[in-house]
């Protein structure tokens, strides 16, 4: 058994609103061992960013973690003091965004920025920090990286900016990298570049990832497990050849067929999901993705499903489905 | 292919000036369209891929006149539309129409659903007051959505609910080009495959012709019938969809095709993929030559100096390559 790094249990998160608190992530169950790359995939609304953010402390005015915890090696972020936090993030959980341009200072060098977070976590000395800055930037493969310490955010393209980025999440040598769609702005040749240097970066310094995104295609050859959700909870969690291979909830299995692929059968028509995610605040009593489920049930739309292990198979997969199991195995 | 052309574009141009220095003091000019030349054959998908910064909107933009082209010709019924006035354009325009990417900024938010529908029949003149609302009804019950959503307000729907009026409204005109420009690039996965079905069934329909651009090459592959590929401003390849995902020519094509991740973490995991270096160059100033032989693993000392030209390989396959035989 593999040590975990980070387990999340029964999150809850509420916005509030004019018409009262709207729950934006319900019970959410998530973990990433030592070493491991997790994929977090879920459409629009769905609470992905929102988790993440919540176990840094970074969630917006208005929006609260109401309920359970989130353990990094052995400690709850959700109880820690704002110092202790405060050196969590950045230090031993970096984090990179999916638009550089707003989550730089645009009017603060390269360089500065790198060395602020080494100053500040690592202590280091001027001349020891911007060292180490210069070593990072060369790290991420960024041409001329000397220089580029100099440079403003501006000056850079949108696929360096990211590079920048990931490089300022991984000055302090993580235990975990949580990578909220780092890609999703950029084109799909930089993508391919930013891919393969994370995948690099994961062997080489052993840290742990969680890579958040809606792409399927883009995850599938990145992450060792996937988390699937939708509308706030978690529906499915399985290694990731074993999702793409035999996906297990009805809307994991709805997501998969929905995308066109590059190769292979061409059908005419694509399979889609009828309907639309419930907003917040409005959703339904049972299972969330019920009024969609083209398997639902009378007891889908009254008691929520827990996630819980598939019977009868092997390797560790979850599902948060009452009929799963029973059309896994008439199949 | 052999069809009528519906639309044929010759050697169309687009540049943009712009300032630069902090006071201005300084021009230059965006080449963001050099030297297109292609049909449209009418009731095909034609699909212009390409990143960020490529021409493709641009393309599109061109051919609907909504840009003023630089130079080169778009035909239409035989007739030059390019840099015809507003006056001029307008009855032509109810035959050419566009879907943006994102309908939130394209509907006017004091408008309902049923106006922003029934606007153009009524500039147009195409229907009477009365019959008004029975034809926005019509249109919405194409587009999937019930009646009562003409009394609604942009605000109120969901975005794949907008991205159907944004529809809707393109085709409130009957028209017989469409350009889809980006129109489901910023829509979920799920309801993604639903706008995609719904073009493809109103394609069906009425015999429409899309230009679809758009940079998820998977969705191209499954809507299209014939795919352009653009690099900084000119085409690099064009074919049938077969031609271009099963066979392509381009050195770029190539590239492109192999950054694509596929839902698949065996065959990913197995993949040799072929990374491209650096970044695209600034259309300020593009690359002398072949604008990708920068970046091109087969540059030569030609492509360099000399642009290359675009041909037909024989059958249809259209390339702009100095390594390419033939």
């Amino acid at each position: 058994m593999s040590e975990r790094l980070l387990d999340v249990r029964d999150l809850k998160i509420e916005i509030d609103t004019r018409r009262g608190r709207a729950v934006v992530v319900d019970g959410i169950d998530l973990h990433v061992d030592k070493g491991e790359t997790l994929g977090v995939v879920g459409e629009s609304g769905c609470g992905k960013s929102l988790t993440m953010l919540s176990l840094v402390g970074l969630l917006p005015n208005r929006i609260h973690t109401t309920g359970g915890s989130a353990h990094f090696a052995g400690t709850d972020l959700l109880r820690m003091q704002p110092a202790e936090l405060r050196a969590v993030r950045g230090g031993r959980i970096g984090f990179v965004f999916q638009d550089p341009m707003t989550s730089l200072n645009p009017v603060m060098r390269i360089g500065d920025q790198l060395m602020e977070s080494l100053r500040q976590h690592k202590r280091l000395d001027k001349a020891a920090a911007r060292q180490r800055a210069g070593e990072l930037l060369k790290l991420v493969g960024i041409p001329g990286a000397e220089q580029r310490l100099e440079s403003f955010p501006h000056e850079l393209s949108g696929g360096m900016r990211q590079r920048v980025m990931i490089a300022i999440g991984l000055a302090c040598d993580p235990d975990l990298l949580i990578a909220d769609e780092p890609t999703t702005a950029l084109d799909v040749t930089i993508q391919a570049q930013i891919v393969e240097l994370v995948k690099g970066l994961k062997q080489r310094l052993g840290m742990s990832v969680v890579w958040i995104t809606h792409d399927l295609a883009l995850i599938a050859g990145l992450a060792d497990r996937i988390a699937v959700l939708y509308a706030g909870t978690v529906v499915e969690d399985a290694p990731a050849e074993l999702l793409f291979r035999d996906p297990a909830h009805p809307y994991t299995r709805g997501l998969l067929a929905s995308i066109p692929r590059l190769h292979g059968e061409d059908g005419a028509r694509l399979s889609s999901i009828g309907g639309t995610p419930p907003e917040p605040g409005r959703r339904p009593q049972g299972c969330p993705f019920a009024p969609r489920c083209p398997l639902a049930e009378a007891m889908c739309h009254d008691i929520v499903p827990a996630l819980a292990p598939l019977r009868g198979v092997a390797t560790p997969h979850r599902v948060a489905c009452h009929v799963a199991n029973r059309v896994r195995e008439a199949a | 292919m052999g069809a009528e052309p519906l639309l044929r574009i010759e050697n169309l141009q687009k540049h943009f000036p712009i300032r630069l220095g902090a006071f201005g003091e300084s021009t230059a000019v965006v080449h963001a369209l050099d030297d297109a030349s292609f049909d449209i054959i009418a009731g095909e998908t034609l699909s212009l891929v390409g990143e960020s910064g490529c021409g493709k909107s641009t393309t599109g933009f061109t051919i609907l006149n909504l840009h003023r082209a630089t130079g080169g010709q778009v035909l239409y019924k035989g007739r030059n539309i390019a840099g015809l006035d507003e006056k001029a354009m307008r009855p032509i325009r109810r035959d050419l129409q566009i879907v943006f990417q994102d309908p939130y900024s394209t509907l006017n938010p004091r408008m309902t659903v049923g106006e922003a529908v029934g606007e153009p029949m009524l500039f147009h003149k195409l229907v009477k007051k009365p019959e008004l609302a029975e034809r926005v009804a019509q249109l919405l019950g194409d587009v999937g959505l019930p009646p009562r959503f003409a009394q609604r307000y942009p605000h109120e729907l969901s975005g794949g609910q907008r991205q159907r009026v944004a529809i809707a409204r393109a085709l409130a005109c009957q028209p017989r080009f469409i350009v889809c420009d980006e129109a489901i690039s910023a829509l979920d996965v799920s309801i993604q495959a639903q706008i995609i079905n719904l073009l493809l069934d109103l394609q069906e329909k009425y015999g429409l012709t899309y230009l679809f651009i758009a940079h998820d090459l998977a969705v191209v592959r499954h809507i299209s019938d014939r795919v352009g590929v653009m690099y900084l401003g000119r085409f690099a390849e064009l074919g049938t969809r077969d031609q271009v995902f099963g066979t392509p020519l381009h050195p770029y094509t190539r590239a492109l095709l192999s950054a694509v991740p596929e839902a698949d973490p065996v065959a990913e995991r197995s993949r040799q993929r072929q990374v491209l270096e650096g970044d695209v160059p600034s259309p300020l100033s593009p690359p002398s030559g072949c604008r990708f032989h920068t970046r091109c693993p087969l540059a030569m000392d030609v492509c360099r100096s000399t642009v290359p030209a675009w041909r037909d390989t024989g059958v249809g396959h259209f390339v702009a390559c100095h390594a390419v035989p033939g």
